[in-house]
């Protein structure tokens, strides 16, 4: 390995607490200095993590690449050991583009600035850290790191809504958010240091667990299906697992922008990518008890969240449940337990990350143009929005699986997988697909076409630093809709790798 | 029979200190308040910085007993010495502004604190439960005194009164504790003790009485349920940087104490104590945690989670492991660091305000944003989350449980931790996310904002890089023998 490829990955991590270190000692007036050391900082990260995904070698390389180690507390066995494979790999790329466009949006923050990029920050290196770490106790430690910004982020700059029966103050959503997620994590705290513990290797590496798991007489099949069990719930609460789901949608109405987008865009991956590299890395057995249980709940979520969606008509809400019903997909693609099904799923976090950023990058737009969300008060806003409806319909276009956009090329693999083993609740997976083109193509319909109400007549389309964010967005979105190949070789041999321990 | 009195340099200097400190406020005239207050400040933070500096020179490599056990001067001691060393200083600092506007005695004060000191740092190096237990009294009288100080206050009257009434009678129940102890096995010293109890068979109940009277002393200082109904009025009530003192130093010094008695006594005979130990444990986090959510005046609120971080300390020492005693010692210096760090801008807080109730914080963030930066490090370090302190310390303690089939035990602290984000995050609420109308800047005063600047990156230091401050603990530990057998 040369120096970049040593050095890459505790980069991502390092760069963005030096970025937030750096702004702490900014005077708060400077807010356009704020501005560029941060966009400047996020597009360092996207730079890198391209490099990193590009230097992870598909062919025929060891499983964990880019690995680097250092002694960090030795007598509990805690390294700083970082490392990514297949499933890894994506998530570092999708991190980087979801990063830097939420940082170039996040630039419309007025108030306080500083404090915001100082929390999207530490907020961003926390989701790194959790993709590249190989060492349970830092997956921990990032896992935390990457949640607790989200309430202050939610309740300082958030907005609060009030509907016609009911209110959704801002730090409704902050509190419900970070209570829930963090009392699930305890739940994978508690799994963390059983597998320890079980695996009485005195390490809490991954890889050297990895090599107790099928030792005798350690990981008893009562152990790992109770282990599995909390591992489901603990990521799935983040991952918007119903029927855990409900901070989601109450928590995206009251974020802001570019933290929607970083939310739905990563954060929630981290969910689908958790019950991967615990539960079915470190507990197979437990995994092959539970796979119908995951797969029936990735199926609820799939038309539960569509059928919640197809019956709100604030932009928010539709999107948040949404992405409740696009998790239900990943679940799925997991559950099959099979190389085309879980190749799906991680390639669907990747398009969904994306789409969904681009989703929340537009509303966040009309937003802050119009003062509303809702869709029944919006209307005819493509002639005023010509941008700002591409891109919206790009993204839509995108959920409802179009061919050609990256929505789709994920969901088909899931289909595939789930057929072969479910057929019944992958038939009802593809009707989750029916409903969602019909909300979408309602909500279209609705906001941007159709007669236009006069006071929207001074709407303006979106800046050009929308624009470039939108633009960083929309570009992977064709591209792997296009040719899937680039993503779908380096998932490849993760996914195999994983299989082989499953025993399938 | 070592009696080579130069081993007890470090405790003569802190003790000539203390005089030193009332020597230079009796020659100072009386009217001259602040000049006296400045001078007995700087004397008492020079004579702990002398005492730390020349323990942490000369006694590196020390591994003695003096007079056959009744005090050891090891790596265990010595680690407790330079830490309430520490812990003096930053109060001694956080005082000075306290002192001036509330307070008339500088030179008894400064004196006392000093005094606290030396009785904790005799607490960490006791062998034997007579030393022990002067040693408590010096540092419990000195406390008794500081707490009282403030006259004039009604909540400062009661909170001395019922601190020295319920400490006297706690005392009183560990003096009889010893002594039924000393009846049944003739000794008090730890290592004999702890041959004798290895080869005793099952406990009579003279044994086990003694033992838990002499567990409730100790459970009081810890304020560990059900000894823990003096705490919220007592922290309520005492001067702010005292309510710093008790939560920090009398703390960690009595969990110095248990912890080495708990080893060199307990060691051969762990089943026997285990279990209600860990009951005990279970039953502080719950109490702790739940009695926290009501409260409105962070000083109480402070106590409760105090209480709570009892009960996590004492899984670590439950399982009576090494691993287990270095999370302890670990957890005990971060919390330190976290805890100081907390009462430092409350300080600052109630000097501005006046006042010192959960809703005095709110909009901080706009009208010191640094002072809200630091509590908020500090409350999401008590919280257990990363990057600070608290978030390695309460992994280190869980995971040292789990191995001693405790798993239960560690499911109780898991979910007690929920509870107590919960309140933390309320007085975060205040401080960033509660509107207020009076958006006014509060002038930070300079030596107090400072020491809260390096108390906050103490609470990182441990949390991000813990090497050697680990280093130090495990050297620590291991000199409690027992263990190199286990």
């Amino acid at each position: 390995m040369n120096y970049a490829e040593r050095h890459v990955l505790e980069t991502l991590i390092y760069l963005p607490m030096l970025a937030a270190l750096v702004l702490v000692f900014v005077p708060r007036p400077q807010k356009t200095v704020i501005r560029w050391i941060s966009i400047g900082s996020a597009i360092a990260l996207l730079v890198m993590s391209v490099y990193a995904f590009l230097a992870f070698d598909y062919d025929g390389g060891a499983r964990f690449q880019l690995q680097r180690s250092y002694p960090w507390l030795e007598i509990l066995g805690i390294e700083f050991a970082m490392g990514i494979d297949g499933i890894a790999a994506p998530m570092v790329l999708l991190t980087g583009i979801v990063s830097a466009a939420g940082a170039i949006v996040a630039a419309n923050i007025q108030r306080d600035n500083k404090d915001y990029y100082i929390l999207l920050f530490l907020l961003i290196a926390g989701v790194y850290g959790t993709f590249v770490s190989m060492d349970l106790f830092f997956f921990f430690f990032f896992y935390e790191l990457a949640i607790v910004p989200m309430y202050l982020l939610i309740g300082i700059w958030g907005s609060s809504s009030k509907f016609k029966d009911f209110d959704r103050p801002k730090e409704y959503g902050a509190l419900k958010l970070v209570m829930m997620i963090v009392a699930a994590s305890l739940l994978i705290w508690i799994v963390i240091i059983g597998i320890y513990a079980e695996a009485a290797a005195g390490s809490f590496n991954i890889e050297i667990i990895m090599a107790q798991v099928n030792a005798p007489g350690r990981f008893s099949e009562t152990f790992q299906s109770v282990m599995f069990l909390m591992t489901m719930v603990g990521f799935g609460v983040l991952a918007g697992m119903w029927p855990f789901h409900t901070w989601s949608p109450d928590g995206h109405v009251a974020a802001p922008t570019s933290v929607s987008m970083l939310h739905a865009g990563v954060l929630m991956k981290l969910g689908g990518f958790g019950i991967i590299r615990i539960g079915m890395m470190l507990l197979p057995e437990g995994m092959q008890q539970w796979a119908l249980l995951l797969f029936i709940i990735g199926t609820i979520n799939v038309i539960y969240g569509a059928v919640s969606a197809l019956a709100q008509h604030d932009l928010k809400y539709v999107i948040g449940y949404s992405s409740v019903s696009h998790m239900g997909y990943v679940f799925m693609g997991i559950a099959t337990m099979t190389s085309v099904g879980l190749t799906g799923a991680t390639l669907q976090m990747f398009a969904h990350g994306i789409m969904t950023a681009l989703f929340f990058t537009v509303v966040g737009g009309i937003y802050e143009r119009t003062h509303t969300r809702d869709t029944l008060v919006l209307n005819g806003l493509a002639s005023k929005m010509k941008w700002g409806t591409a891109f919206f319909v790009i993204a839509g276009l995108a959920s409802l699986g179009l061919p050609g956009l990256a929505g789709f090329v994920a969901e088909l693999l899931v289909f595939i997988g789930a057929f072969r083993t479910e057929p019944i609740l992958g038939a009802l997976g593809v009707l989750g697909a029916a409903i969602t083109a019909v909300y979408i193509l309602r909500l279209i319909g609705r906001t941007f076409y159709g007669e236009r109400d006069k006071k929207w007549d001074n709407i303006t389309d979106l800046t050009s630093r929308e624009f470039i964010a939108a633009t960083i967005l929309v570009l992977p979105l064709f591209y792997i809709g296009l040719y899937p190949q680039p993503l779908l070789r380096v998932i490849r041999p993760g996914v195999d790798a994983i299989l082989a321990g499953l025993g399938a | 029979m070592n009696a080579d009195f130069t081993l007890l340099i470090p405790e003569f200097i802190l003790a000539g200190a203390g005089f030193l400190v009332l020597l230079v406020d009796l020659l100072l005239p009386r009217e001259q308040e602040h000049r006296r207050n400045a001078f007995t400040s700087a004397t008492a933070v020079l004579g702990l910085a002398v005492t730390g500096v020349v323990a942490a020179t000369t006694q590196m490599n020390t591994g003695e007993s003096f007079h056959d056990g009744l005090l050891f001067i090891d790596r265990y001691s010595l680690l407790f010495k330079v830490l309430f060393v520490g812990i003096g200083i930053a109060v001694v600092v956080m005082s000075v502004d306290y002192v001036a506007e509330k307070m008339s005695h500088p030179g008894e004060y400064y004196a006392l604190i000093i005094f606290a000191v030396l009785g904790a740092t005799l607490m960490a190096e006791s062998g034997e439960l007579l030393t022990a237990f002067i040693s408590i009294e010096l540092l419990s009288f000195s406390l008794y005194v500081l707490v009282g100080l403030s006259r004039g206050d009604a909540r400062t009257a009661e909170a001395s009164t019922k601190y020295i009434l319920l400490g006297a009678i706690s005392t009183a129940i560990m003096l009889y504790g010893i002594s039924q102890l000393f009846g049944v096995m003739g000794t008090t010293r730890f290592t004999e003790m702890g041959g004798l109890l290895a080869a005793a068979g099952d406990w009579d109940m003279t044994l086990i009485s003694g033992f838990v009277m002499v567990l409730a002393g100790l459970g009081f200082k810890l304020s560990m349920a059900p000894f823990h109904m003096w705490a919220p009025d007592v922290y309520e009530g005492a001067p702010t940087p005292i309510t710093a003192l008790i939560a920090t130093l009398s703390k960690a010094a009595a969990i110095a104490l248990l912890l080495r008695f708990l080893a060199e006594v307990g060691s051969g005979a762990v089943h026997e104590w285990r279990m209600p130990l860990a009951v005990l444990a279970a039953a502080t986090m719950v109490i702790g945690s739940l009695s926290a959510l009501p409260q409105t005046n962070i000083k109480r609120l402070l106590a409760y989670s105090s209480i709570a971080q009892i009960g996590f300390v004492l899984v670590g020492i439950v399982p009576n492991t090494v691993i287990g005693a270095n999370a302890v010692l670990l957890h005990v210096i971060g919390y330190a660091f976290t805890n100081l760090a907390a009462f430092t801008v409350v300080i600052i807080i109630e000097l501005k305000l006046g006042k010192e109730t959960i809703a005095d914080f709110a909009g901080l963030s706009k009208r010191a944003p640094v002072l809200a930066m630091i509590m908020t490090g500090a409350l999401f370090s008590l919280a257990g989350l990363p990057i600070f302190a608290g978030f390695l310390t309460k992994f280190y303690l869980f995971t040292s449980a789990v191995d001693k089939s405790l798993e239960w035990l560690v499911v109780v602290a898991v979910a007690t931790s929920v509870i107590s984000l919960y309140y933390y995050i309320r007085i975060v609420r205040e401080m960033y996310i509660t509107e207020t109308e009076d958006e006014s800047k509060l002038p930070v005063p300079a030596l107090l904002g400072l020491l809260a600047w390096v108390l906050f990156a103490g609470t990182i230091a441990v949390g991000i890089y813990p090497a050697p401050f680990v280093d130090a603990t495990n050297a620590a530990v291991t000199v409690l023998t027992p263990w190199v057998a286990l």
